[in-house]
């Protein structure tokens, strides 16, 4: 591949050598991405797009019936299970990421704006949780809100409480705890770049036309913080709609997710066109509610300053 | 980047007077951040079966009781192998790309970079399935090889991250020096590039690795009968007797990951720092 670029590019050289120099420039790198690019392309994109036309075909028993039916989607949206799941993951990744964001947001101010030296010891301390397997970070949760976990008993031990609190665990709220804490990290960096990014010298201004800590924080920082944010909530957002352990290990009967349905029927239910339809639905429905979060983010942006 | 924060000091009072408050927040977050991760340890080298407070007694057991279980051993063999496989395959495919991003300009370079990183943002479960339809489609079992294939597939994105900042802020005129003094495309790339890159390129082994190791989801759907070490863990999950062993094998995994990570961040460091301090006063 690189030597037939390299090989055709002296031919071109002719006419302006600018020209020549930028195409085989831009040659050299298509060449250098290609394999990278085709990987990707090989075992994302195309397998997605089956995926989605599987979401328009039917299971017969062990075969599958080709023609288009919009029938799968008609399941996923209205049919009660389904319908809840989706709006329950939605809704939990919702309040994960505006939780995560909030909860994050004073933490990469602080180490941007007072980190001083110590910036890359401070982000290296937040990145080292995230990097423990997600698995065990989910089970220490379970073994932390248990009946007779480490909170209960810890509680009960310190004479606060008489008997295990059960509301603890299995429930939506053990999964939002769960969430907020695995996506800290992802919801802290972006934030932190973009804080780097805010032009010290706009805020002095502010302060010297006579606008408080509070009011240049809300009409100059936040504001310009703002694409942080968005990817901060988009980063945490999108991803925390499919999960699967989390509701799986902590969520309980109250907290699955949508995601261990379109399991279920990859697995057992073994109804591979409706769990393709669940996907496709699940995955254009939080794109459309992250793109309604970026929307009235930039909005309030704008409006701030 | 330090520059603009010059004299934190002097910031801490300007900028915000509430500053005492959020270090105090700030220390309380790390808490919140460290605490759940602490108690894996802590448990596992507790003698009651069940992870609860009052502590009831030190001991190795659990620890002791490892070695001696083969499918354990299995499961660490298949992870090595697959982490392994994984981390090269992703950093070979995230030099050449990150190369070509940072180094080269050409049509279609944001949706080419868009579509690579674009597992960082997709719910595991999405990939996971749909890799899993195209290989049963194609007719293809499934085993730790799908498994690699999909943990490349996810690997390549921080691979990228890694690479492109060691890659950025290096000094071209050193290769356009190299150029001329009549290397060729290749001889420059080993000879000049490469020796400068190294510590990234292993940082961004490291890092995959990690992520390989650690992960479940795409190994879950694209494994056959053989299972990596999360797989082995989940299916202990079910048993509350085999708890305490699995808290002391996550210990160790989560030990293993700090080291894997710390080493790849000082690399990472240095990376940054020698193709700054040998580019910098140039680029």
């Amino acid at each position: 591949m690189t030597a037939a670029a390299e090989g055709s590019a002296p031919l071109a050289a002719s006419p302006p050598r600018r020209k020549s120099l930028l195409q085989s420039e831009s040659v050299q790198g298509l060449a250098l991405i290609t394999p990278t690019f085709l990987y990707a392309l090989v075992l994302l994109l195309l397998p997605i797009l089956v995926v989605i036309a599987h979401s328009f075909w039917t299971q017969h028993y062990l075969t599958i019936d080709r023609t288009f039916t919009l029938e799968n989607y008609r399941i996923a949206l209205t049919e009660p299970i389904y319908r809840d799941l989706l709006w329950r993951s939605l809704t939990i990744s919702l309040v994960t990421s505006l939780t995560t964001v909030v909860l994050a947001y004073p933490i990469a101010y602080y180490i941007s704006f007072h980190g001083g030296r110590h910036k890359g010891l401070w982000l290296f301390l937040i990145t080292i949780p995230f990097w423990t397997s997600y698995l065990l970070r989910v089970m220490s949760w379970k073994v932390i809100l248990g009946y007779n976990g480490v909170l209960n008993s810890g509680l009960m031990g310190l004479g606060i409480i008489d008997e295990p609190i059960t509301a603890l665990l299995y429930n939506s709220s053990s999964v939002v705890i769960t969430l907020v804490h695995a996506w800290a990290a992802f919801a802290i960096l972006p934030i932190f770049v973009s804080l780097e990014k805010v032009d010290r010298t706009l805020i002095e201004a502010a302060k010297d036309l006579g606008d408080g800590p509070l009011r240049s924080f809300l009409r100059v920082t936040l504001p310009l913080s703002a694409p942080g944010v968005v990817s901060a909530l988009l980063i945490v957002m999108i991803p925390t709609v499919g999960d699967y352990v989390t509701p799986k290990l902590v969520g309980g009967k109250d907290g699955m997710m949508i995601a261990n349905a379109i399991q279920a029927q990859f697995g057992k239910a073994s109804n591979w066109p409706l769990g393709a339809a669940l996907s496709v639905t699940t995955m254009i429905v939080v794109t459309l509610m992250a793109g309604a979060a970026v929307f009235i983010i930039r909005r309030a942006a704008r409006l701030a300053r | 980047m330090s520059t603009a924060t010059s004299s934190p000091r002097q910031n801490r009072r300007r900028l915000l007077p509430a500053g005492g408050w959020l270090s105090v927040y700030a220390a309380l977050y790390v808490a919140f951040l460290y605490v759940p991760v602490l108690f894996l340890p802590i448990f596992s080298v507790n003698t009651a079966a069940t992870p609860k407070f009052p502590l009831s007694g030190f001991t190795w057991k659990w620890y002791e009781g490892l070695p001696h279980t083969p499918e354990l051993l299995n499961a660490a063999w298949n992870s090595l192998i697959v982490g392994l496989s994984a981390s090269v395959l992703s950093t070979v495919l995230g030099i050449l790309a990150a190369r070509a991003i940072t180094r080269y300009r050409f049509p279609g370079r944001r949706p080419i970079n868009g579509l690579i990183m674009a597992p960082l943002v997709l719910p595991e479960i999405i990939i996971a399935i749909s890799m899993l339809l195209v290989i049963l489609q194609l007719g293809l079992s499934l085993s730790l090889f799908t498994v690699v294939l999909g943990h490349v597939l996810v690997c390549i994105p921080y691979s990228m991250t890694v690479l492109t900042s060691g890659f950025e802020g290096f000094d071209r005129s050193l290769e356009e020096a190299s150029a001329d003094l009549g290397e060729s495309a290749f001889g420059t790339f080993r000879r000049v590039t490469l020796p400068m890159v190294t510590p990234a390129i292993i940082s961004s082994l490291l890092v995959s690795f990690t992520i390989s190791l650690d992960e479940f989801i795409i190994a879950f759907f694209l494994t056959g009968t053989e299972a990596t070490l999360p797989i082995y863990i989940w299916g202990q999950l079910r048993f509350a007797a085999k708890l305490p062993g699995v808290l002391a094998l996550g210990t160790l995994l989560l030990v293993a990951s700090f080291i894997l990570l710390s080493v790849a961040e000082v690399l990472r460091r240095r990376a940054a720092r020698r193709t700054q301090s040998e580019g910098g006063p140039y680029a």
